[in-house]
């Protein structure tokens, strides 16, 4: 680790969603509310939580591509809390995004090449007489030919289209990239190769990664840092490991203990949580969680619990009183060594070229094509 | 296990779709399976592997005109694909249900709940609109939404998803059905309500002694809700085995590399195993063994012709002509 990238002060944004007849606000969300925490250079820091949690509103105000309503962002030692769209540059190319659905996300009238070299010349990062070159140099990069440059994204698988989008966040070689849900529309085989894309590339250029995900086992494959939150609120954050051997919040602990893992009658105690998501538009008094919460008491109803503890710390009154922690984590157990080595095969493929997770084989046009060993 | 107690056989089932210009696309082939009384099949696979137009197969909901389906789909003696459609829509929301993944377009939101589980009752039933109601109410309780008094003359912009997901199953369980298929039932809900509805589910199966066809894409699911599983890939049933068999003992290739790809919670392994390459085009098929392209373990053999259905075990087949895959290690 080399320093801090990134600096989140108690950062919140309401959202007016009803205007009265005079366009005064008549209702107002506060979709993240006082949040802080800070990202070293390479490292992944998860943001997990359910839907309307505020995961993704925080991920766009750390890129300000929506602007906070009060709090400090600290990017690379300088305050972009306050800049304008024009001083803004440099932070849009040092910090990029990646969305959930591939599908959505690229233009479907630009072929690959222009989606790739339009940063390129936007940034003025590269000259025109080297833009060419430097589009199959990301497109080797991410695990597709270069000779798919002049292609359109509908000729192009899920897996593949995230693989561009992928690109196009490092055509400007950012320092940054927010992944916002990157593997959630795709199918399991292909997540896997996605995830290790990342990792590789992370590794190799020094990225830092903001993961907002809700499934949590691809959270405990690829995070440093998780933080778990829960309507607008940061309500635990901690190193992987210790979040998960010893989760702090009763919400995590529910969280941890609905993962699905696959082992049948895997040990585990199942945290089965009554009722709903409160709504953010009427979120209750004092801690968010106490309707649902097994541990909630008079204090809980009535005083919001700040986040306290550290570098493990949660936003709980009960936190050091919660029984330990034992079996809320499904426990799996190893697999069954011939199983495991028939695994491995599909781990270290001797053909591979490149990086972890590079497909060689063909694009969704023709297909068929095969690579045999 | 005597041929009485199979609720639903399914031989030899096709699915070919005709698109523009002579186009056909083979979704379903040669496609057998079987459900016992009360018995919970998961049906696994990725995108376009055939388990959702399987399941409309049997519920007799594909469109007539573009879609041809052949073979035999027997349920309690009957064969559906003969049936009149008379017969099939007296069978369909009685003996026969499904819940579908999205709980927002699948009820019809100019109706309260209440009406949409009471038109069920009535139109099988025949119950009164008054019976059909307190029988409505009766099931909101059944499925733990709460104060369903009340509920019942809700629309459903007014319900979360996972309560529309429960008013979904509801309505599916309101003639007490013999065989209930549901597709991706908790795919678009978020982990803890994911967590509610499989409880529920779990809860459901003990009490009502349905058989259950669950279609998912997460083994972590079947793992905790199947009895037994079938795994597809491109159209073909590739292995099916006992739950517990299938976890600590997978057969085919395709469903090791699933297994693989899946991040462990025990280990984190520096780089997750993964199925390189893509499903294959079901307009323009393999030769051979479908996942051939993709095999980690795939010989000259392989590409040539179908593999062979190998039978390892009472109720464990695998289509691979390698299996058991014990063998290729040594």
């Amino acid at each position: 680790m080399s320093g801090l990238l990134l600096e989140v002060e108690d950062v919140s944004r309401q959202f007016v969603v009803r205007r009265s007849v005079l366009g005064r606000p008549a209702a107002v969300l506060t979709a993240v509310d006082g949040v802080s925490f800070s990202l070293e250079a390479g490292e992944t820091l998860a943001v997990v939580g359910e839907s309307g949690s505020g995961k993704s509103t925080l991920g766009r105000l750390v890129l300000r591509l929506i602007d906070p309503t009060a709090g400090r962002i600290r990017f690379d030692g300088r305050d972009v809390t306050a800049l304008k769209e024009r001083e803004l540059r440099p932070l849009r190319r040092n910090a990029q995004l990646i969305f959930q659905d591939p599908y959505a996300s690229l233009n479907p009238r630009m072929t690959v090449g222009q989606i790739l070299a339009e940063p390129l010349a936007l940034h003025g990062i590269v000259p025109p007489s080297r833009r060419a070159e430097r589009v199959n140099e990301l497109l080797r990069l991410v695990g597709l030919e270069p000779r798919m440059i002049s292609r359109y994204p509908h000729e192009f698988s899920g897996g593949q289209r995230q693989r561009i989008a992928i690109a196009r966040a490092l055509a400007v070689e950012p320092k940054l990239i927010v992944c916002d849900e990157p593997v959630s529309a795709l199918d399991v085989s292909i997540r896997a190769q996605v995830i290790n894309l990342l990792r590789d590339l992370q590794q190799r250029l020094g990225l830092s990664y903001i993961f907002i995900s809700h499934d949590l086992a691809v959270v405990k494959h690829i995070a440093d840092r998780i933080a778990v939150m829960h309507l607008g609120r940061i309500v635990e954050i901690g190193p992987n490991s210790t979040l998960f051997a010893n989760p702090r919040h009763p919400y995590s602990r529910a969280l941890l203990s609905a993962i699905p893992v696959s082992e049948p009658g895997a040990k585990r105690e199942r945290i089965i949580l009554r009722g709903e998501t409160p709504s953010a538009l009427h979120p209750p008094k004092g801690c968010a969680f106490h309707a649902r919460c097994p541990f909630a008491v008079a204090r809980c109803r009535t005083e919001q619990p700040d986040l306290v503890g550290g570098a493990h710390a949660a936003a709980c009154h009960r936190a050091d009183e919660l029984p330990p922690a034992v079996n809320v984590v499904p426990h799996q157990g190893r697999l069954p060594r011939a199983l495991a080595r028939l695994v491995d095969a599909f781990r270290h493929r001797p053909d591979r070229q490149g990086g972890a997770g590079v497909d060689t084989v063909k694009t969704a046009g023709g297909m068929g094509a095969a690579r045999m060993p | 296990m005597s041929a009485a107690d199979h609720l639903l056989e399914v031989e030899n089932l096709k699915v070919i779709f005709h698109g523009d210009r002579g186009r056909t696309t083979h979704a379903v082939d040669c496609l057998d399976l079987t459900v016992r009384r009360g018995q919970t099949l998961g049906l696994v696979g990725e995108s376009g592997c055939g388990k959702s137009v399987t399941a409309l197969a049997i519920m007799g909901l594909l469109p007539r005109g573009s879609a041809e389906v052949s073979g035999r789909i027997r349920f309690d003696r009957t064969d559906l694909l003969t049936l009149p459609d008379r017969a099939m829509r007296n069978l369909r929301g009685d003996r026969l249900a499904m819940i579908f993944q999205e709980p927002m377009t699948s009820l019809n939101p100019m109706y309260s709940i209440g009406d949409q589980i009471g038109e069920t009752l009535i139109r099988h039933r025949s119950l009164s609109r008054r019976q059909a109601r307190a029988r409505t109410i009766e099931l909101l309780r059944l499925v733990k939404i709460p104060s369903p008094e009340q509920r019942v003359d809700d629309y459903p912009h007014r319900l979360s998803g996972g309560m529309r997901q429960r008013v979904m199953i509801a309505l599916a369980l309101a003639c007490d059905p013999m065989l209930l298929i549901a597709d991706e039932p908790t795919a678009a809900l978020d982990v803890t309500i994911q967590a509610q509805i499989l409880d529920l589910m779990l809860d459901l199966k003990a009490s009502t002694g349905a058989a259950i066809i669950l279609i998912t894409h997460d083994l972590g699911v079947v793992a905790e809700v199947c009895d037994e599983v079938a795994v597809m890939y491109a159209g073909e049933i590739v292995e099916r085995a006992p739950v517990n068999v299938l976890f600590s003992s997978p057969q085919h290739p395709y469903t090791i590399g699933l297994l693989a790809s899946m991040p462990r919670l025990d280990c984190r392994d520096a780089e997750l195993a993964a199925i390189d390459g893509m499903v294959p085009n079901m307009a323009a098929l393999p030769p051979g063994c479908r996942f051939a392209p993709r095999c980690p373990f795939v010989r000259e053999i392989c590409t040539q012709a179908p593999p062979p259905i190998v039978r390892i075990g009472p109720s464990h087949e695998s289509r691979c002509i390698r299996a058991p895959l014990e063998q290729v290690l040594s």
